[in-house]
């Protein structure tokens, strides 16, 4: 196994299938604001997507192109985590998830910066710009949400409990992860966890929200072992046409 | 067009006002939201740009429909941040009515419960990828017709909020021809729907300019108040003379078999689209009405809750700065 393909694909397949949820609510948010707002989150994570698994192909050296990756590979191939693939439910499902994969991925793009991979580090920097803003947004609704009302903070807090055992998974520690540290391209996941716990203790509190005092963690989408069943949903809608019209050029 | 059949309001103000309230719309002088304004003026000003604005939001859902099933990350990307566009106008829009003394969720309500309408294109369903290429290259391209000459209206935020709106309409209808191109240069199968997508919106596309000008009420007064800049039938066949050699370019074939140039006007003879369909569909039995306000409304009640929480924090944010000073 290429362990540089393989953490490419987890970063890509994170953009892509985040982004993928994201657009769904395009046309259908709770106000105008709203709408456009999300469509400049997915449209970041589609930008991001094209970086990631476009790198990823050359790395992997088949003739594959992003779009082939993305549109022609099936549930057991995708390695992004499993929180991103559940569905939206409603919008502060949408947005607590937002924030705790922001929360994640700003100081993970920020070590990801000093990759001894310059493209990594390229791709992280630009990806972090963008990080930093949907965190500083995510976070600002995850309060306003959680402060708001008894429906908004009930809402608010089941969505994080909903979401709290897939969270674990961002902060992995398998043989892929131990590569690149060796390899010098990236930090484990795992040691992200204390700045991480952090952010969310402070967001959390300023929300009225409890964090949910369970440890455990599901696992099995980075490493492709076990997606939930929400995945292969979401890609017989996405790879409809590149499935149905082999070798057709849009 | 996106506004279609407003009726304009009788207007019972002092002559006198009136007059010099047309003399400066004769000297295309803008009207700002503090000036006197007749309140015909005032009132048919919020239900065009109303309609306006509800088509825009409306017009997402057609398109939305196939975001998540674009066939690339490129073509997504596009295809979001032309329906992300829309929304923008929705809201330049909705600012513009705004100022006229009506607000946001008071529009947003008479869409909902059917007292305003929005423009009748949207009732039609997106089918297939090259309605994707249809919508932005017809619809986007109707549109355009009807907006750049709005840039001229005589309502100044009005105006300009059309400013902003053209420019990325041509930007939108641009991308649409050039999804239509891929298909129509694809398989045998692209080119199959690149034609039924042609075929589909052809007739509603020329219904967007409102009906014929010798059945349509309330252009006079409209158009002596510059709200409304050319007639219905002017559109239509400037909209037909552009059109005709695009789709000849693409290699389609406009479903009219009377279609032909004529030496003598210099323009193209076409047919008519069906009136008793326009009529049919903006008085709620288009394919889509009822679908697309179902939509509409699951989307507003669905996202009460987040509106009021926001609304709740901003005081309770607002309470506490003033309880720490
Ligand atoms: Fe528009
Ligand atoms: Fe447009």
């Amino acid at each position: 196994m290429d362990h540089l393909f393989e953490f490419l694909l987890r970063q890509g397949d994170n953009a892509l299938v985040l982004g993928h949820r994201t657009s769904e609510w395009c046309g259908v948010a709770p106000a105008l604001e709203e709408d456009i707002a999300l469509a400049n989150t997915a449209l970041d994570l589609i930008g991001q997507t094209q970086l990631w698994l476009g790198y990823a192909a050359e790395v992997e050296g088949k003739g594959r192109s992003a779009n082939d990756l993305a549109y022609l590979r099936d549930v057991y191939d995708f390695r992004n985590a499993l929180m991103l693939e559940v569905p939206n439910n409603d919008f502060g499902r949408t947005l607590m998830r937002q924030f705790l994969f922001d929360a994640f991925q700003v100081p993970w793009l920020t070590a990801l910066s000093a990759s001894s991979d310059e493209r990594v580090a390229g791709i992280a920097a630009k990806s972090l710009k963008e990080a930093t803003y949907h965190l500083e947004r995510s976070s600002e609704t995850v309060i306003a949400l959680g402060d708001g009302t008894d429906e908004s903070n009930r809402r608010m807090q089941d969505a994080l409990d909903y979401l709290w055992p897939y969270a674990g998974e961002l902060f992995g520690q398998d043989a892929t992860d131990q590569a690149m540290q060796d390899a010098g391209v990236a930090p484990v996941p795992a040691s992200m966890r204390s700045v991480w716990d952090t952010q969310i203790e402070q967001t959390l509190s300023a929300a009225c929200l409890s964090r949910p005092d369970t440890s455990f963690a599901h696992s099995g989408g980075c490493n492709g072992s076990r997606h939930t069943e929400h995945l292969g949903h979401m890609l017989a809608v996405m790879q409809t046409l590149q499935r149905s019209y082999p070798g057709a050029v849009w | 067009m996106y506004a279609q059949m407003v009726k304009s309001e009788a207007t019972k103000d002092d002559p006198e006002q009136l007059a010099a309230f047309q003399a400066r719309v004769d000297a295309d002088e803008k009207i700002e939201p503090k000036d006197w304004m007749p309140e015909g003026y005032r009132k048919t000003l919020i239900r065009q740009i109303g309609q306006h604005a509800h088509s825009e939001i409306v017009g997402q859902l057609p398109e939305g429909n196939w975001i998540t099933r674009a066939p690339t990350l490129e073509r997504k990307a596009n295809l979001l941040a032309k329906v992300q566009d829309e929304a923008g106008h929705g809201l330049y829009l909705y600012c513009a009515a705004e100022t006229l003394g009506v607000s946001r969720d008071e529009l947003t309500e008479m869409l909902l419960n059917g007292q305003m309408k929005y423009s009748s294109i949207f009732n039609y369903p997106t089918l297939t990828w090259a309605d994707m290429g249809a919508v932005g290259w017809l619809v986007d391209g109707a549109a355009i017709m009807n907006q750049v000459p709005l840039q001229r209206t005589s309502y100044g935020p009005y105006a300009r909020a059309m400013v902003r709106v053209c420019k990325e309409e041509s930007f939108h209808q641009r991308q649409g021809f050039h999804v239509m191109m891929a298909m129509a240069n694809g398989t045998a199968d692209q080119k199959r729907m690149a034609q039924d997508a042609l075929n589909r919106f052809w007739f509603p596309a020329l219904m967007m300019f409102g009906p014929s000008d010798k059945d349509s009420v309330h252009s006079s007064q409209s158009m002596a108040w510059k709200i409304k800049m050319n007639t219905n039938d002017e559109l239509r066949q400037k909209f037909v003379d552009e059109t005709v050699p695009q789709a000849e370019y693409l290699g389609l074939t406009i479903p009219d078999e009377k279609l032909t140039w004529n030496e003598d006007t210099k323009e193209y003879d076409f047919t008519e689209p069906n009136w008793d369909e326009f009529f049919d569909v903006i008085s709620g039995n288009g394919p889509c009405n009822v679908d697309r306000i179902n939509m509409r409304q699951k989307a507003w009640d669905d996202g009460a809750w987040v509106r009021e929480a926001m609304i709740e924090h901003a005081e309770k944010k607002a309470a506490r700065k003033l309880a720490a000073e």
